[in-house]
């Protein structure tokens, strides 16, 4: 019997095989900064300092972050029980709507720390819902769950378009967006954290939902592996027939799942809508869900690895600001590009270097990989 | 003497560690009908997949026609004029008849030409060998048995010369199961080679010229059909192993705890799997249920574990009914009592890709000794996992070792220990020792003996009949979905190999 | 008169604007019949139309725009085959990676060649493809009720717009009428069935793929050298989703395909031709719920309440030898 998916020791397939689709997904972007005339090493070198160099890029290093962290934790709930959850860009927009109420409502009357519950609450709620209908379809009747969501993606950006060009936008603006928030639905920000290192920030949005994204990220991880739910989303995503045996409803997992999934994907709105902007405004999630879907396939559905992987996005997006302004030929499209390839390599093809890998390791180390050494003629 | 249209030299195959095909010699005369025999897992698909083209040996020769061939591929089988007809049909169920007979054999880039070509070819065969079906019928509203027609017309468009047929009764009345050896005869009578490949006795000295008989990946046997009995054959098929006899006692049966009466379930395509099956199992009694795979057993196991939909009848557990329409609550049951050590302990009874201290609260994981709250409890767990492990001796001693990485009988302890130790009033079993290694095959004996004696009513479903004259009070045995014997543990080899074949008692005393 | 002459506008619109739906639908009609997922129509309708407008505007030639644009299409098609044939992938990833990876190049490519902010430079006549006057168009174009019709919707289109409408009936026929198509539907169904045939279930969709690329790579070059003048960054804006859902309504048969573009088309054509204006009955219908029709449309299809959508069997199952 072939098995195209052989045994590996633990370090090699959590660490070893992600690293070298990462490295790979980088090699191909390298050649693309090449068709555009620059050099990719040094466009690398500006990339991680722009990133990480000052202060000021730490900071929006890691407010980036945080929206990737919930959007890839999102993706990541729903695909250990096998749902692809593609609509957490839809989803997110929504969420963003259930901020706005409360936010609308109550930034004249009540103090950020007041307010901030009640928008959690809000954002997780509506983007539960946004996320129950395709869940139902998928649970009930069978409808595809990526299609559904990608429909779900496209219906809510015109559903918030309608909102935010009419009864959200304020009289007498022209801008697609709701009212500036008052203080009361202003994030403290934590930029003062980076300054006790020494470093000086100008300005930058990295705030208190960075703690949140943190938080999220441990409950996720206490949910999957140390809750009941958690062990039977994880049973019916390894196996249906298993979950079947084992008495665990498909219906009431397919909806949780993603539900959960879904207020996460509504808790990402909080960072640029409550954190950053104060506003509501067209297209503010601007592909973070599908940034999510590489930084939950990067880091192994595991939070520890979303946080990393998200970090890691984080900087290309901070990075590749800088670099839009040193080398103008590479835009932030570049970061769509390398997402695009990181999908790609560590989703698709994600076994592609397996067998070179396997080989080697056996070679080397026959026992590493359950075999025994071979004496005489190979098998 | 006619020439040997096939000759099979020193095939071998292994998949892994696997050895499904030994040192296989074989030949078949043009012109005849050959049977081969044998259990599941003997390797007779694995053959005949090697000579289709399926799969490469490893070592060995085929001759067809006397001339030494290499078939790589389908492609190649096909054109030497071998045509398969395969247990599982390989049609399109939305095409047409027509559509699936070109399919491959296609004699242009456009359709229409073939599809002329095929409907009077079709025509044809029809009028010489009775093979009548509707050319322009959608395949998924013919009958199973019309299907198979289709199968066979096929392989027969496509010049086959030599026919192979894999289990090809298994769907069929009694009826259609005639038609169809009346074809096969014609077919042979027009100078075609047929291999046919079944576990039914009858069948086998109805209508084969010779046969052979294998057994765990060796061709143990070849006979002419005329000199042999339907009783040598069972013997030969069913083998004389090590049997492993376990120390057992007398039992004491007391109350019945699982009551199946007149139980009827059919499998999606309308196929009969389980005919009218009724028996009782009472506690402190094994009841061991002996067939060949595929003759319903699977399908009662399920229909009783409440994960298959029954058609008719009612089964009892502790006098209280099991929902039978496919929905029951396995947790409901497991409250209830019954635990259940399903067949396919890959894919049903573990999560390979968890840890062995997951899998082994698997189905009982919302019991409050596991939990606190909406949280699992490790501790508790891990104690429980260890206390397992020691109990029964699983190795290497490491709950949290990923679930794949443990041997084939020591995944089966696994599964065993969490059901058993859920000290449950009833435990069906199915194929209790499969894939697993000699030295824990005593140890689980020794265990289900030992649920025995503790007054559990115990059900246990095998292919491997020493297991089941080692371990049943009582033995059952299946055939085509019907409990066709009940024998008492001192029963023979013979005696239930003949019944696991379909043949009647009355037959066998001649 | 007035809402004669509107009805024909609206019609005529709905014809160009349903051609790339169009084109992008058969596409993917391929890719799905044959058992491939493809998400990534969008993506390769983009770097089609890219390459189309790019190579147009650099050798002064349609007809080699229109080639690049085939061939880098198809070449992004063989990505995503390597990936779900070869490579046994999920085919959903795959296809959202390769959308990505399309609307990244397109961009950072364009910009870095023609220094336009993303667009390539604007076509010239001989760039592009012109609309095609039929004979008399012009001379009956005032004839009541038949002459605008044939002036403006018949006559007039480029010929791309034509050639989308005549693989309608030629993908008909290849399906059904070719040793190609039947097999290309077997192993959409049955790949087990196929291979036990003799047939290779790899080649087989891989040249399905073949066929999707070359079409997605026709949809790209309409909008980026027909429909549009060049290239603008992000100029499919969700056409491959819509054509995905076009398929699926369509119930993945070529002729409802048709219907179906043509509907979500004039669904298009109406909310721009509506814009503001208050239907009767209902009122001011926003722009953005006519948008969203296509979309809420094929969830009311997948969800069962408008028949069954039974797609094939085999879809977005990766093809392993049963062992």
């Amino acid at each position: 019997m072939s098995t195209p998916y052989a045994k590996l020791p633990a370090w090699a397939d959590y660490g070893l095989i992600p690293l070298i689709n990462l490295s790979v997904a980088f090699i191909v972007a390298g050649f693309v900064v090449m068709l555009v005339g620059e050099n990719p090493f040094l466009a690398a070198v500006i990339l991680v300092e722009g990133a990480f160099g000052k202060g000021t890029g730490i900071a929006f290093t890691l407010f980036y972050a945080t929206t990737f962290i919930f959007t890839g934790l999102s993706v990541a709930v729903a695909a250990h029980c096998s749902l692809f959850n593609i609509g957490t860009e839809g989803q997110a927009y929504i969420g963003g709507l259930g901020i706005a109420l409360v936010c609308l409502s109550f930034d004249s009357v009540l103090p950020w720390w007041a307010i901030f519950p009640m928008a959690i609450v809000a954002a997780a709620a509506f983007g539960a819902l946004w996320g129950l209908i395709p869940a139902y379809l998928q649970a009930k009747r069978g409808s595809h769950i990526v299609i559904t969501t990608i429909m779900f993606n496209f219906i809510a950006a015109s559903a918030m378009v309608y909102l935010l060009v009419g009864p959200l936008k304020p009289a007498g603006s022209q801008a697609p967006q709701t009212r500036n928030f008052l203080a009361g639905a202003e994030l403290p920000k934590l930029n003062w954290v980076i300054e006790l290192f020494g470093a000086k920030i100008r300005s930058a949005p990295l705030n208190i939902c960075f703690l949140l994204a943190l938080v999220m990220a441990f409950l996720v991880w206490l949910l999957i592996w140390r809750t009941r739910l958690g062990y039977e989303m994880r049973t019916y995503g390894h196996s249906p027939k298993a979950a079947r045996y084992a008495g665990i409803s498909e219906t009431r997992i397919i909806i949780t799942a993603m539900m959960i999934s879904g207020a996460l994907a509504g808790m990402m709105a909080l960072n640029p809508v409550m954190g950053d902007q104060h506003n509501v405004a067209i297209d503010f999630v601007s592909g973070a869900g599908y940034v999510g879907i590489a930084v939950a396939l990067m880091g192994r559905l595991h939070p520890v690895g979303i946080v990393l992987a998200a970090i890691l996005f984080g900087m290309l997006y901070q990075g590749g600001a800088e670099l839009a302004f040193e080398m103008p030929a590479i835009s932030r499209d570049m970061i769509v590009i390398i997402q695009g390839l990181v999908i790609l390599f560590a989703g698709a093809l994600e076994h592609m270097f397996r067998p070179y890998i396997q080989a080697l390791f056996a070679s080397v180390s026959p026992k590493s990989v359950g075999m025994q050494a071979i004496k005489g003629t190979g098998a | 003497m006619a020439q040997a249209a096939i000759e099979l030299v020193g095939i071998n195959k292994s998949f892994g560690a696997v050895r499904a095909n030994r040192d296989i010699n074989l030949e078949v005369a043009r012109g005849t009908i050959h049977g081969i025999v044998g259990e599941n897992g003997a390797g007779k698909s694995t053959l005949m997949s090697i000579l289709y083209g399926f799969y490469q040996a490893d070592s060995g020769e085929i001759r067809v026609g006397g001339k030494p061939v290499s078939i790589n591929t389908s492609n190649d089988a096909i054109a030497l004029g071998i045509g398969m007809v395969h247990q599982h049909f390989m049609l399109v169920d939305n095409f047409t008849v027509l559509e699936n007979i070109i399919l491959g054999a296609e004699n242009d880039a456009l359709l229409k030409s073939s599809i002329a070509k095929a409907r009077s070819e079709l025509e044809r065969l029809e009028r010489e060998y009775g093979l009548e079906v509707d050319p322009d019928a959608v395949i998924e509203e013919l009958p199973v048995g019309l299907q198979q027609r289709v199968e066979i017309l096929k392989a027969l468009y496509r010049g086959a010369e030599i026919l192979i047929l894999d289990e090809p009764t298994g769907v069929l009345t009694p009826a259609e199961a005639d038609h169809l050896f009346r074809i096969l005869k014609q077919l042979k009578d027009q100078g075609k080679t047929i291999v046919l490949i079944t576990h039914k006795l009858r069948e086998i000295m109805a209508i084969t010229d010779t046969v052979s008989v294998m057994r765990q990946g060796t061709m143990v046997a070849t006979r002419v059909t005329k000199e042999t009995t339907v009783g040598e054959l069972a013997e030969l098929m069913v083998g004389r192993r090590v049997l492993l006899r376990v120390e057992k006692g007398q039992s004491e049966a007391g109350a019945v705890k699982l009551s199946v009466k007149n139980l009827t379930v059919k499998d999606s395509r309308g196929v009969t799997m389980v005919d009218n099956v009724s028996f009782d199992v009472r506690g402190g009694e094994i009841v061991g249920i002996a067939g060949v795979a595929g003759n319903g057993q699977s399908e009662l196991l399920e229909a009783i574990s409440g994960i298959r939909q029954a058609v008719s009848g009612e089964v009892m557990l502790d006098g209280k009914p099991i929902d039978l329409t496919g929905r029951a609550d396995p947790g409901e049951l497991r409250d209830r009592g019954l635990a259940h050590v399903p067949e396919d302990r890959h894919h049903v009874g573990l999560v390979l890709a968890f840890e062995e201290n997951e899998n082994s609260i698997l189905g009982y994981h919302d019991d409050e000794r596991y939990l606190k709250g909406p949280f699992l409890d490790i501790d508790a767990i891990m104690a429980d996992a260890k206390e397992k492990i020691e109990k029964y001796d699983i190795r290497p001693a490491n709950p949290r070792l990923k679930t794949a990485n443990f041997s084939g009988g020591n995944q089966q302890k696994i599964v065993l220990a969490r059901e058993m130790e859920q000290d449950p009033g009833v435990l069906i079993v199915g194929q209790p020792t499969r894939g697993v290694d000699v030295g824990a095959i005593e140890f689980i004996h020794k265990r289900l003996i030992a649920m025995r004696d503790q007054g559990k009513a115990v059900l246990v479903v095998s292919v491997e009949l020493d297991e089941i004259r080692s371990l049943s009070d009582r033995i059952l045995v299946m055939f085509a979905g019907r409990v066709v014997g009940e024998r008492g543990p001192d029963a023979t080899e013979g005696e239930l190999g003949l019944l696991m074949a379909g043949v009647e008692h009355q037959e066998a005393a001649e | 008169m007035d809402i004669f002459n509107a009805i024909i506008q609206v019609l005529d619109s709905t014809i160009r604007l349903s051609v790339p739906l169009l084109l992008a639908c058969l596409a993917g009609l391929y890719s799905e019949r044959a058992g491939i997922f493809d998400i990534g129509l969008e993506g390769k309708m983009l770097v089609g139309a890219f390459a189309g407008a790019s190579a147009a505007a650099v050798f002064h030639s349609a007809l080699i725009g229109l080639g690049t644009a085939v061939l880098i299409s198809v070449a992004f098609a063989l990505v995503h085959g390597f990936a779900s044939i070869t490579h046994r992938g999920n085919q959903i990833v795959s296809g959202v990676a390769i959308n990505f990876i399309a609307a990244g190049s397109t961009i950072i490519l364009g910009q870095a060649w023609f220094q336009q902010g993303g667009r390539t430079p604007a076509l010239q006549p001989g760039e592009r493809f012109e609309a095609i006057i039929w004979p008399g168009a012009d001379a009956i174009r005032d004839v009541p009720i038949i002459g605008p019709i044939y002036a403006e919707l018949i006559s007039g289109h480029s010929i791309l717009v034509y050639f989308a409408f005549a693989m309608v009936p030629f993908t008909w026929w290849v399906l059904f009428r070719t040793r190609f198509g039947l097999r290309m539907r077997a192993v959409g169904e049955n790949p087990a069935a196929v291979d036990t045939a003799g047939i290779s279930v790899a080649w087989l969709r891989y040249r399905a793929l073949i066929c999707t690329g070359i079409l997605t790579g026709v949809a790209g070059a309409y909008l980026s050298m027909v429909q549009n003048g060049g290239f603008v960054k992000d100029m499919t804006a969700g056409k491959g989703y819509i054509a995905l859902a076009a398929l699926i309504f369509a119930k993945w048969k070529p002729v409802n395909a048709m219907f179906a573009c043509l509907l979500f088309g004039f669904l298009d054509a109406a909310s721009i031709r509506l814009q503001g204006s208050p239907l009767p009955l209902v009122g001011k219908v926003p722009a953005q719920f006519m948008q969203a029709l296509p979309y809420v449309l094929t969830v009311i299809l997948l969800a069962g309440f408008i028949g069954k959508a039974i797609p094939p069997r085999a879809g977005g199952v990766p093809y392993v030898k049963e062992r």
